[in-house]
Parts: C-alpha cells; sequence; structure tokens
C-alpha cells in the first residue's frame, strides 16, 4: 500500500427530487487499501459507490480517480469494475463467456483472452467451470465468477456492492477471508460497501462510517471501535453502554460527568468540553470490570445487583442494576473450563460494576 | 456539469423519438384517423347512389335505437357473446391449469398446439365444421352408425356458437395460462392446510389470484365475438342477423351502399363495448379490494 | 438466484398433476378433458388434411385415396396465387409490426415522457376496437385517401395487397408491444450496468445483452403477429379489391357456392409451410 490517492472524493452531494442522498462528502482512498463504506439502509453509500462507478453523476462536486477528474465520463470509459449484489451475471452467457466479456469490448485478441479467463478462474479457483451455465452454479460460485469477471480486466479499483449479502453466514465468513486476501494478493484498491459491521471490521484497512449521506467517521478498524467520534458511530459499531449526563469538571486527563440521579462517571473527550455541556458517556460491555461484592466499592466502581446472565459459551454477557433506572452490560470472556456453579454469576447476586475512565469516552453528540 | 448533462438529455430525447415515431406515425394515420372519419361518417347520410352526402344529422343514431332489426341485433349479438365468453372460460381454465401443471418440457409444445390451428386460415376451419355438422356431415354419419340417426347440427344457434368457441378458445388459453403459470401453488398447500376443501381453496385463493387472467381472456374473447358475421353465416344459415351482418351488408352489399348508416352502428358498438368492458373492470376489481 | 435444492422439490410437488408421483383422481380427470378438448381442436384441422386426399368432390366423405386435389390445385394459379398473396401479406406485416412494436415497448417502458398516458390509450385501442370496426374504418380512410392521391397525382389507386398489409400492421402493432412489453418488464436492468461497467458503450450493451435476452419475447411477438395476419379475414374482406386475391376470401366465396377439396389441400400446404417456420424459429433460438 503506497501514499498515492486512488480515489477522491471532493465535495460530492447527491439530490434525488429533495432528497439529499449524499451530503458534501469527502474521501481520500489510498491506492491498494480494502476501504469500506460502512452505514445503515438509506446513508448513501452505495449512492456513493454507484458515483464512482458512473451509474450516477453527482449533483455537485468532483470525483477522481488517480487524479483524473471523472466528470460525466460514462461507466464504461472508466477503470474500475463493479461486483454487483446480485451479481448479474449474463444468463445467456457460459461462465467463461461472461468472465471474457470485459476484454472483448476492449478488442483483445483471442488468444490472450482465452489465457486471461484462465488465470481469472484460477484466481477464484473455479477452473473446470468455463462452460457451465449461471445458472447452474451456487450462490458461492455465481459471486466468485462475478468477482472474477471484474478482475480479469486489471482495473485500478475494484468497486464491490455488499456481494455477500446473499450469502449464508459461514460461506459469507469463509468469503469475508478469501476475498480479504484476494485483494492482498492482487494489490487493487477494493472499495466495499456493507452494512455489517462486523464484516467491515474484518476487512478493512480503513472503515468510512456514513449516515443520512455525510460521512461521519474515517478510520482503522481500531480508531472506529476504541475511539467513535460520535454517538451514532460508537452505537453502530460493536455494542456499548450509553448513560447520558452534564459535563461537571475534569480530573487530569479525565472529565467528568453527572448524571440526572447523581452517578459519576470519568472518560475520555474527543475535545475540550465545557462545564453543563450535554454529553453521552460511552464504555464497551467488554471493558467493563465486574468484582464480586465485599463492601467496599473502588474509585469508578457502583455497586449494583446482577439481574440477568446470558452464558454464550466462549463468553457470558451479564446486566447488572444499579439503581431503579438503570443497568449496565458488562460482558466477560470464560476463560477458564468449568461446571463449578459458584465460579459464574447468578441472577440476584450483589457485585460492583468498574468503569475504567481509559477505557470510556465522552462523547457530545 | 449542467450542460453537459443537459447534452446528455437532448441524446436521450432524441433516442425517445426515433423509438416512437414509426409506431405513433402508423397508429394515428392507419388506425386514429381512420376511427374519426367513421364517427363523423354516423352522422352524415347516404345519396341514392351510395356516396356520401355531408350534411350532419341525427337519423343514423334515430334508426338504430327505433328500428327492432336494429335492436334486436344488438341484443343478439351481446347474448352470444357473453355465452361464448363464459363458455370459452369454463372450457378454458382446466386447460391452463393443466398446461401449467405438466411437466416443464412438455408446456411450450402444449401451448404452440393451440396455436397451431390457428394457422390453417380461418374460414377454411369454419368450413371444416360445416363438413362435420352438414346434414350428411361426419357427424351425422357416425350418428347413424350408431343407431341414433341424424340431427339438425347445422344452421342454427348452436352451430355458431361451437364455431366461435372454436375460433376464440386460445384467446382465452393464452392470458389464463400466464395468470396461472405465475400462481404459486404452496398457497393451496396453505389453505388445505388452514382445513379449505378444494372447491374452497379455489374459489377463495385461486381463482382471486388468475383474475387477471381470467379478465384479460374475457376481453379478448368478447370483443371479436361482438364484431363477427361470417361464423353465423356459414353455419347458422344465415337466418338471423348479428351486428356484423348488419354492417358488412350496409357497407359493401347494400344497394345503395350506406357507410353513414354504417358507420353509426360501428361507432355505437364501439361505446356498448367501452361501456361493458369497464363495469367488468369494475365488478372484478373491487372484489379484489 | 437458484433455488436450493429443497425449495425446488416443494414446488414441484405442490404443482405437479402427478403430485408426489403418483396420478391422482383430480388430475387424472383434469388430463381427460384436457385431451378431450385438444381433441375439439384438432377435429376440424384431422379433417381437413384427411379429406384433401378423398376422391368424393365435395369432400364430405370418404371414397378413395387421390392426390388429384393437389394437382389440380398446383395448377389452380388462382388458388395458389391467392395462398401466395396471404402468406406475402403475413410476412410483409409480420417483419414490419414486429420492428415498429418493439420500438415502441423500448419507449414505453424505459422512457418517460409528457403524454405517455395518452401514448399508452393509442397503443392498446386496437386490441379493444373489434375486427369490423377497424376494417370499416380502415374502408372509409382509404375511399379519402384515394380521392386526395387523386386529386394531387391524378393517380387513380385501388385498394390491393398493400392496403391490406397496412391494415394487418396497423392491428398487429398493438399485439407486439404487449408481448414484448411483458418481456422487458422482466428483464433485469443490473445485467445492462453490468455490461457498461465492463466497457460496453450503448451500442454493445443493447446488441451484446439487452436484445440476446428479449430476443424469445421479440420472437413470441412475431409470431402472434404471423397467427394473426395468416387467420385474418375481416379486414383481408373489406380491404381487398376487386384484383387482389387472398385466401380467406377466395374460399368464402367458394364456400357459398361449390366447393372442392382443392380448398383442403392448400389449406394443408399452408399449414404445413406456417409449422415448417415456427420449427425453424425454435431451431434458430436454441442455436443461440
Amino acid at each position: 500500500m503506497n501514499d498515492s490517492i486512488a480515489i477522491e472524493l471532493r465535495d460530492v452531494v447527491k439530490r434525488f427530487g429533495d432528497v439529499v442522498a449524499v451530503d458534501h462528502v469527502n474521501l481520500q482512498i489510498r491506492d491498494g487499501e480494502f476501504f469500506s463504506l460502512l452505514g445503515p439502509s438509506g446513508c448513501g453509500k452505495t449512492s456513493t459507490l454507484r458515483m464512482i462507478a458512473g451509474f450516477e453523476l453527482p449533483t455537485a462536486g468532483s470525483i477522481l480517480i488517480h487524479g483524473r477528474e471523472m466528470g460525466i465520463t460514462p461507466p464504461h470509459l472508466r477503470p474500475v469494475n463493479t461486483v454487483f449484489q446480485s451479481y448479474a451475471l449474463f444468463p445467456h452467457m457460459t461462465v467463461a463467456q461472461n468472465i471474457a466479456f470485459g476484454l472483448e469490448m476492449k478488442k483483445t485478441p483471442k488468444a490472450e483472452i482465452a489465457q486471461r479467463v484462465k488465470e481469472a478462474l484460477d484466481l477464484v479457483r473455479l477452473s473446470g467451470l468455463e462452460e457451465r451455465r449461471p445458472r447452474q452454479l451456487s450462490g458461492g460460485q455465481q459471486q466468485r465468477v462475478a468477482l472474477a469477471r471484474a478482475l480479469v480486466n486489471h482495473p485500478e479499483v475494484l468497486l464491490l456492492d455488499e456481494p455477500l449479502g446473499a450469502l449464508d453466514q459461514k460461506l459469507r465468513k469463509e468469503m469475508q477471508l478469501e476475498l480479504k486476501s484476494l485483494q492482498a494478493r492482487v494489490g487493487i484498491t477494493f472499495v466495499f460497501v456493507t452494512h455489517d459491521q462486523e464484516e467491515a471490521l474484518t476487512m478493512s484497512d480503513r472503515i468510512a462510517v456514513m449516515n443520512k449521506g455525510k460521512v461521519l467517521q474515517v478510520g482503522t478498524p481500531t480508531e472506529i471501535y476504541e475511539r467513535p467520534n460520535c454517538r451514532f458511530v460508537a452505537d453502530f459499531i460493536g455494542e456499548t453502554n450509553f448513560i447520558d449526563g452534564l459535563v461537571i469538571g475534569r480530573d487530569g486527563n479525565y472529565t467528568v460527568i453527572e448524571t440526572p440521579d447523581g452517578l459519576r462517571f470519568r472518560g475520555l473527550a474527543t475535545r475540550p468540553l465545557s462545564d453543563g455541556t450535554a454529553v453521552t458517556y460511552s464504555i464497551r460491555p467488554e471493558k467493563v470490570r465486574l468484582l464480586a461484592a465485599n463492601g467496599e466499592v473502588p474509585i469508578d466502581g457502583l455497586a449494583g445487583t446482577v439481574l440477568t446472565v446470558n452464558y454464550i459459551g466462549s463468553d457470558t454477557r451479564i446486566t447488572v442494576r444499579i439503581n431503579d433506572r438503570r443497568t449496565i452490560d458488562v460482558w466477560e470472556q470464560n476463560t477458564r473450563s468449568t461446571l463449578d456453579r459458584d465460579e459464574y454469576w447468578q441472577p440476584g447476586e450483589p457485585a460492583v460494576v468498574v468503569c475504567p475512565p481509559d477505557n470510556a469516552l465522552v462523547l457530545s453528540e | 456539469m449542467a450542460m453537459l448533462q443537459q447534452q446528455q438529455q437532448r441524446r436521450d430525447r432524441i433516442r425517445l423519438m426515433l423509438l416512437l415515431t414509426p409506431g405513433l406515425l402508423w397508429l394515428v394515420l392507419f388506425f386514429a384517423l381512420p376511427l374519426v372519419i367513421i364517427v363523423i361518417y354516423s352522422f352524415m347520410t347516404n345519396d341514392a347512389l351510395g356516396r356520401v352526402v355531408y350534411q350532419p344529422t341525427l337519423d343514423n343514431y334515430i334508426t338504430i335505437f327505433t328500428q327492432s332489426l336494429y335492436i334486436n341485433a344488438y341484443w343478439r349479438s351481446i347474448w352470444t357473446s357473453v355465452l361464448t365468453t363464459v363458455i370459452c372460460l369454463l372450457l378454458g381454465y382446466p386447460l391452463a391449469l393443466f398446461i401449467a401443471r405438466s411437466p416443464q418440457q412438455w408446456r411450450m409444445p402444449l401451448l404452440m398446439l393451440i396455436l397451431i390451428p390457428f394457422w390453417t386460415n380461418f374460414l377454411v376451419r369454419i368450413y371444416a365444421w360445416q363438413i362435420i355438422l352438414a346434414n350428411n356431415g361426419l357427424l351425422n354419419g357416425l350418428l347413424e352408425f350408431i343407431g341414433i340417426g341424424r340431427l339438425s347440427l347445422i344452421n342454427n344457434e348452436g352451430a355458431t356458437l361451437i364455431g366461435l368457441i372454436y375460433g376464440e378458445l386460445p384467446f382465452m388459453v393464452l392470458p389464463l395460462y400466464a395468470a396461472i403459470d405465475r400462481f404459486d401453488f404452496t398457497l393451496m398447500e396453505a389453505a388445505a392446510d388452514l382445513g379449505a376443501s378444494k372447491v374452497q381453496a379455489f374459489l377463495r385463493i385461486m381463482l382471486p389470484m388468475t383474475m387477471p387472467g381470467v379478465v384479460a381472456g374475457s376481453v379478448l374473447v368478447f370483443i371479436p365475438t361482438l364484431g363477427q358475421f361470417v361464423v353465423s353465416e356459414l353455419l347458422g344459415g344465415a337466418k338471423v342477423d348479428y351486428l356484423g351482418n348488419l354492417i358488412q351488408r350496409l357497407f359493401l352489399r347494400a344497394n345503395p351502399i350506406n357507410w353513414p348508416l354504417g358507420s353509426a352502428m360501428a361507432v355505437l358498438m364501439m361505446i356498448v363495448l367501452l361501456v361493458l368492458i369497464m363495469l367488468y373492470f369494475r365488478a372484478t376489481t373491487e372484489e379484489e379490494r | 438466484m437458484i433455488k436450493t435444492a429443497p425449495a425446488a422439490t416443494t414446488l414441484a410437488r405442490a404443482r405437479g398433476v402427478f403430485a408426489e408421483g403418483r396420478l391422482t383422481w383430480s388430475g387424472l380427470v383434469l388430463t381427460i378433458f384436457s385431451i378431450l378438448i385438444y381433441l375439439f381442436l384438432y377435429a376440424p384441422i384431422v379433417i381437413l388434411v384427411i379429406f384433401s386426399f378423398t376422391r368424393d368432390e365435395f369432400g364430405v366423405r370418404w371414397t378413395g385415396f387421390t392426390l388429384d386435389w393437389y394437382i389440380r390445385l398446383f395448377n389452380n394459379s388462382r388458388m395458389m396465387g391467392a395462398a401466395w398473396n396471404t402468406l406475402v401479406v403475413a410476412s410483409v406485416s409480420t417483419v414490419v409490426s414486429t420492428i415498429i412494436g418493439t420500438l415502441l415497448a423500448m419507449a414505453m417502458e424505459r422512457y418517460r415522457f409528457r403524454g405517455r398516458g395518452a401514448m399508452e390509450g393509442l397503443i392498446y385501442l386496437p386490441i379493444v376496437v373489434p375486427e369490423i370496426v377497424m376494417a370499416v374504418a380502415l374502408l372509409a380512410f382509404s375511399a379519402i385517401a384515394f380521392d386526395v392521391i387523386k386529386l394531387v397525382t391524378g393517380e387513380t389507386l385501388r385498394r390491393n395487397l398493400t392496403t391490406v398489409t397496412i391494415g394487418h400492421i396497423a392491428f398487429s402493432i398493438s399485439f407486439v408491444v404487449v408481448v414484448v412489453r411483458t418481456s422487458l418488464k422482466n428483464f433485469d436492468r443490473r445485467l445492462e450496468e453490468a455490461a457498461a461497467d465492463l466497457g460496453a458503450n450503448s451500442w454493445n450493451v443493447f446488441w451484446r445483452i439487452t436484445f440476446p435476452l428479449i430476443l424469445p419475447g421479440i420472437i413470441g411477438g412475431a409470431l402472434l403477429a404471423f397467427t394473426l395476419s395468416l387467420d385474418d379475414f375481416i379486414i383481408s374482406l373489406f380491404l381487398s379489391g376487386p384484383g387482389t386475391s387472398l385466401l380467406p376470401v377466395e374460399v368464402y366465396n367458394r364456400v357459398r357456392r361449390a366447393v372442392t377439396p382443392e380448398i383442403n389441400a392448400i389449406s394443408t400446404l399452408m399449414l404445413l409451410l406456417s409449422m415448417v417456420l415456427v420449427a425453424l424459429s425454435q431451431l434458430l433460438q436454441r442455436r443461440r
């Protein structure tokens, strides 16, 4: 991955009538990186992708591919290829003909086409299926043909529009890993659209989280997960405990907040906040510690009662009641293999919840 | 950006014009315009030589509404058309069902088999029915052979009906097949699971959901039947007058030919048709709600 | 997406006349009923063909095998001429109406424009108008048109094969549009996007992707147009002049007077020809 920019979006806006689908988006996608556009349905990620591909034209702003302004260049003249959500394989052509199509359009000599089709099939591990028709293939196989069909043209960038959406769980996870390793081997920039945050976290070098047409945060999976810059991103990615309150002061590096019912929490703020600001305190369940009640309540601790216990196998998910209105979720890894009931939390047990301030964020919207 | 998008729009408009113009021209010139002409004619009269006299009058319409010859022709045609449509529906629905539920590779051949008779020629097939139904024809020969004796099978309204049904059945079957083919038969299983008998399942589930096909088929059968005249002439013995006979006579055979009156009859036929179809649509689509 | 195996079996089970491998009772009734209807449809055809070989000059009884009528037919230039004309008119009408109809179907399915509703009405009106109304309207129109042409150019035109063809095209267009539109509606437009994404310009997108995939629909429309024209009687009757001869009109005139099995013979030949044409079109399609 070098530092040259493969795709740049400058202040891109897309309106459909009264609806603003993409709202002043600025992005720089680096060469060779696996970049994901992540967000809920309707957030504008697919519209953004389609504008890069050329199927839609921006209402305002510009799109540059390797420094070249795309303007109104139609899709068939852009140096990008797309893998569609429904694969869009041509039903009246064989697998080989499907893959060869892009090369035919560029008037590649027949011998070279045959060679490159073979290489593409090897790349996606579908050798031998050249003469099959799309309807004779399984979902996973069709998906790989779609990949091969796009990659064989050596595009500068590969665009993928939720390509794994139609696959069942197990196949999906397999394909995620395959796509990731494929991208590493081929070295092309991948722009990947998905609404599945786990998928984005698994596969991406960087993620852009979008909502309502805007890009809320761009960063590596770690940055997005550990340092979300707003409530939406903290909520959309993974699970978290949200606690609303007001800023009442600072304590060293930490910002202190107080809730309406008198509880106090310390956490890290992404920017300076004045006293009295309405904020949301966020701490992820796996970052919260649960101690046995023994009379002492440490700093950053709260006394409570275990409410529900959900044994998932690899971890246990516990909800602890703090007071009449509040519960906090705690996730603990089951690091010991035991059937001893006493080793597991039981509903009704008193417990102490500890929220280390280094693990918590104070978000201002 | 905006100017280049305008260029794109202009190209699209040119393409659209190219696509629309041939059809638009043809249909306006050779369909809409002729219809306008006969509407105009319907208000004119003729002279002794059969030429059109351009003096507006309502005489034609008055004639139609007051003389029993014409009134009877309308009622007879409507009644025959309704009967034909209903029988075609009763015969065509099971047939369409049969084809839709046959193994996949048989379906296209079965459908083609329905269309193939249409590649002989309409007249010729009517003539064939004459052979079958004639007093010394095939069917009577068979009946004599098995001892029943001859029946008067031809030159009556029954023969006309057979001829009409024979000619229109494919137009009922094809739309019905299309509708039944799209029908999800697992719904019938669900109905059975919930306690419905086969008849109930059919009436409450299948029929409403295939109603578009029923409507399409009925319309496609009713309309041509309303205007027919040859079948009644060749198989019905030309004993009674249908709308088509009268119009044909007025336009081609009468002495003098009376195009204005014929036009009025044609216009009225179209109005009757439009009214009946609208009522039919309203009746059937209301059931769907 | 392809259906997974379990779903396909369920569907097959729910649909089959031969449900669960056995012939159900109602399936049997349905099958017998359908066979009877097919017999009903083909009885006249079969009789027609068989009686083209009978010696009986009235063609109503079987009195021995002969090929006389076919021989007489080939010498009967009037009949042969009429049959040939009918085929020519049907072919021309099919080609023209299919092209115009397909263009219209694409316009209606792909573009939004003002006056779209009126255009739809215009396209579907011929289906709703009885043939006899159309026939007399075209008759009146041709009379006026000929008068106008005479006024302008001095030439006297008469109704002939061309007028008949024009009439056939006028009512066939609508049917082609209906069939092709259905095909277009079921066409997945993302395939066109995929083709563009892979480097195809508009021309290539249409000819390599769209056209092959809607071709079955176009052929279906063409077949329908051909059938309608071949079988047409009313418009042919009203629009042909004294000089033109078309098969349905010939038969009509003869049937009311004296009939010979030559009519059977010509019908048999036409049927054969039509079946060969259709078989050819199916083969061509399969080749793709």
